[in-house]
């Protein structure tokens, strides 16, 4: 598993998406697989080195897409039964309109447990420390490796022969929240 | 792909933006301190939010007869402007969520300013069923919740279906608004120096830093939320036009109402963001970000849907006639819509919505910036007329001669509406100087990556050694 705050470790700072990514590919061979990857915008071609695990996201999505729907119609059904009234000459339990009800609250539920996913998967809101440079927001990528202590210079090493217009170890942390 | 090309190479959306940090620096520089034409402008939208505050406060304390609304025009000038400004909400979420699914190249630059109209419009929108209420202090009997003898809102009710389809769509969009918007307050947070900012862009980035963990589970609840958001924006409408359909009304109980919202919605919607991103673009100076191509495409879609409303009315005419209903009370609502006391709403819904938009045929029209900035607010009128000609046309001719009367809008409604103006303004404003109005981050997906090799390529020198 990779770090996602690594407050110790090596940062490296790149201009360039393609330098980046040569550094994550070495960084990979030679297998120190804990590291985070800043970019300011998502991107595939980063995206494809690093390989993560499929986001769990979906399953938040659909999980709340179905609550949604059991208790829309929960909602109406048990509401009509709760005291039933015949309106308009139509079934107590009408399930046309019921639909509607329905299908509002799979949308409502499973955009906020979407939400919540994104949260949990992605450590939102989080007060941290990392290793952080605020060019990672406009136009600059980084890479911090989570390296063993022994093998903080290879990290360097790698970070720098790829190009790395900076790398620095610890210290200088960036309190983002 | 916009990454397969050497950085030397620009932009097609953007030619004239060179670089990521380009964005930032431009996007950023927006969220600085105003000047005295930005708050003339919040000054006058203030006015009129207080203006409607008045009016409605005179209207809460001398009753609701203060209003034209008497039987048989039940609905008049304050469920038109509800309509109006839930229409108005479609094309903030089109933009954002449809054309994010369809990856339409030109939603990048103008999606976050769109969808900000939708959650205003929609704030605007909710405040006119309570304003219409005539005790509109006990708004919340509207919630789902059983009264004192345990009977509970009428499930079987198309006004309850509405109150679940606005309310769902509110908090959707506001989510899918703030959500999207997190990497590029966190682009803020890093930028600014001054303090409230720093703290109020700290609190609301929420610790965002740009990893790649971060940016995986963001692009996929973002591509979930777009999705779920989709139908979401098809059915609000939808439900909104079922509150008349689902009547017998003359003119309402048509199976064609559900599509025919839509349409209009998503017409008027973007007849708005172009009404509205043409002053912004000047006064922000973001003539760089949004482009007369991004007008040029906006119009066709504008064009588009003009053609499905007009479509719309010949089919209400052309039923009407083949149904045999011309003699009898549907061909009555026909014949009052063109001919009645209200033929001048009906003769300005046809200009402002058929005839004016016919002109976006033309490409020298689509890209003629002030042409477009008064045929958007043609059609602005032109649907707001729309929604009148269906809600009072309707109402002002029923069946029985008992039900036949004209109502005429008086000043606290006009003034009501005309106010909604100001309090939706006021909202758009105060969001252009405090959060991103550009999707700063998504900008960047359309602009060429940094590239060092390549790059070098393009200029004739070869680093051999560099790559693997």
């Amino acid at each position: 598993m990779r770090s996602p705050t690594n407050p110790t470790g090596v940062l490296g700072v790149f201009t360039h998406m393609d330098t980046t990514i040569d550094a994550i590919h070495e960084l990979k061979r030679a297998g120190m697989d804990r590291f985070t990857v800043y970019s300011p915008l998502p991107s595939h071609d980063l995206e494809h080195a690093i390989d993560p695990p499929q986001s769990p996201i979906r399953l938040f999505t659909l999980v709340g897409g179905l609550t949604g729907a059991a208790t829309g119609f929960a909602l109406a059904t048990w509401t009509s039964l709760d005291w039933p009234l015949i309106t308009g000459g139509k079934p107590i339990i009408s399930l046309p309109p019921f639909v509607i009800i329905a299908f509002e609250l799979t949308i409502l539920f499973g955009a906020l447990s979407t939400v919540l996913g994104l949260f949990i998967a992605a450590r939102l809101p989080a007060r941290r420390e990392v290793l952080y440079d605020p060019s990672f927001s406009s136009g600059g990528f980084g890479i911090a490796v989570d390296a063993p202590a022994d093998r903080t210079a290879e990290a360097r090493a790698i970070l720098e022969r790829n190009g790395a217009s900076e790398v620095r170890e610890g210290g200088r942390e960036v309190n983002v929240a | 792909m916009a990454t397969a090309t050497p950085s030397a190479i620009r932009s097609e959306t953007h030619p004239h933006v060179a670089s990521y940090s380009d964005v930032n620096r431009d996007v950023l520089k927006i969220l600085s301190k105003p000047g005295p034409g930005y708050l003339a402008l919040v000054a006058l939208s203030a006015a009129g939010f207080g203006l409607l505050g008045i009016a409605f406060i005179a209207q809460v304390v001398l009753g609701i007869g203060l209003s034209g609304l008497m039987n048989p025009v039940g609905w008049g000038v304050y469920i038109t402007t509800f309509v109006f400004w839930v229409g108005i909400a479609h094309s903030g979420t089109l933009i954002s969520a449809i054309l994010y699914l369809f990856r339409a190249p030109w939603r990048q630059a103008i999606y976050r300013a769109a969808e900000a109209m939708t959650v205003f419009a929609v704030m605007t929108a909710g405040l006119f069923p309570i304003i219409h209420l005539g005790r509109p202090w006990v708004f919340y009997w509207l919630l789902p919740y059983p009264n004192q003898r345990q009977i509970w809102p009428n499930f079987r009710s198309p006004l309850l279906w509405d109150v679940f389809a606005v309310g769902t769509y509110f908090t959707v969009s506001s989510v899918f608004f703030f959500i999207g918007m997190i990497p590029d307050i966190a682009a803020a947070r890093d930028a600014t120096t001054v303090r409230w900012r720093k703290k109020l862009y700290t609190v609301l980035a929420m610790g965002w830093t740009g990893s790649d963990r971060e940016w995986k589970h963001f692009s996929r609840a973002y591509l979930y939320l777009a999705a779920l958001a989709t139908p979401l924006v098809l059915s609000v409408h939808s439900v909104v036009s079922w509150d008349f359909a689902m009547s017998i009304v003359p003119g309402w109980h048509s199976t064609i109402f559900a599509p025919y919202f839509v349409a209009g919605a998503i017409f008027s919607g973007l007849a708005m963001v172009a009404t509205i991103l043409i002053p912004v673009r000047k006064i922000f100076g973001m003539e760089a970000y949004i482009t007369t191509k991004h007008f040029d495409s906006m119009s066709k879609l504008i064009l588009f849907t003009s053609l499905v409303v007009s479509y719309a009315y010949a089919t209400e005419i052309f039923l009407t006639w083949y149904s045999g209903e011309a003699p009898h009370a549907e061909g009555q609502y026909i014949a009052a819509s063109l001919m009645g006391p209200y033929w001048w709403a009906g003769a300005i819904m046809l200009t402002c919505n058929f005839v004016v938009p016919q002109l976006l045929w033309f490409r020298n029209v689509r890209r003629n910036i002030p042409a477009l900035f008064v045929i958007t607010i043609f059609i602005n009128i032109g649907m707001w007329f729309e929604r009148f000609v269906i809600f009072v046309t309707s109402l002002h001719h029923e069946y029985m001669p008992w039900q036949w009367g004209v109502y005429k809008p008086t000043l606290t409604e006009m003034a009501i509406m005309v106010g909604s103006f100001g309090w939706f303004f006021l909202l758009f404003l105060l969001f252009m100087r405090v959060l991103p109005p550009v999707a700063i981050a998504e900008l960047k997906e359309v602009l060429p990556a940094p590239m060092r090799r390549r790059q070098a390529v393009g200029a004739g020198h070869t680093h051999g050694g560099e790559a693997h």
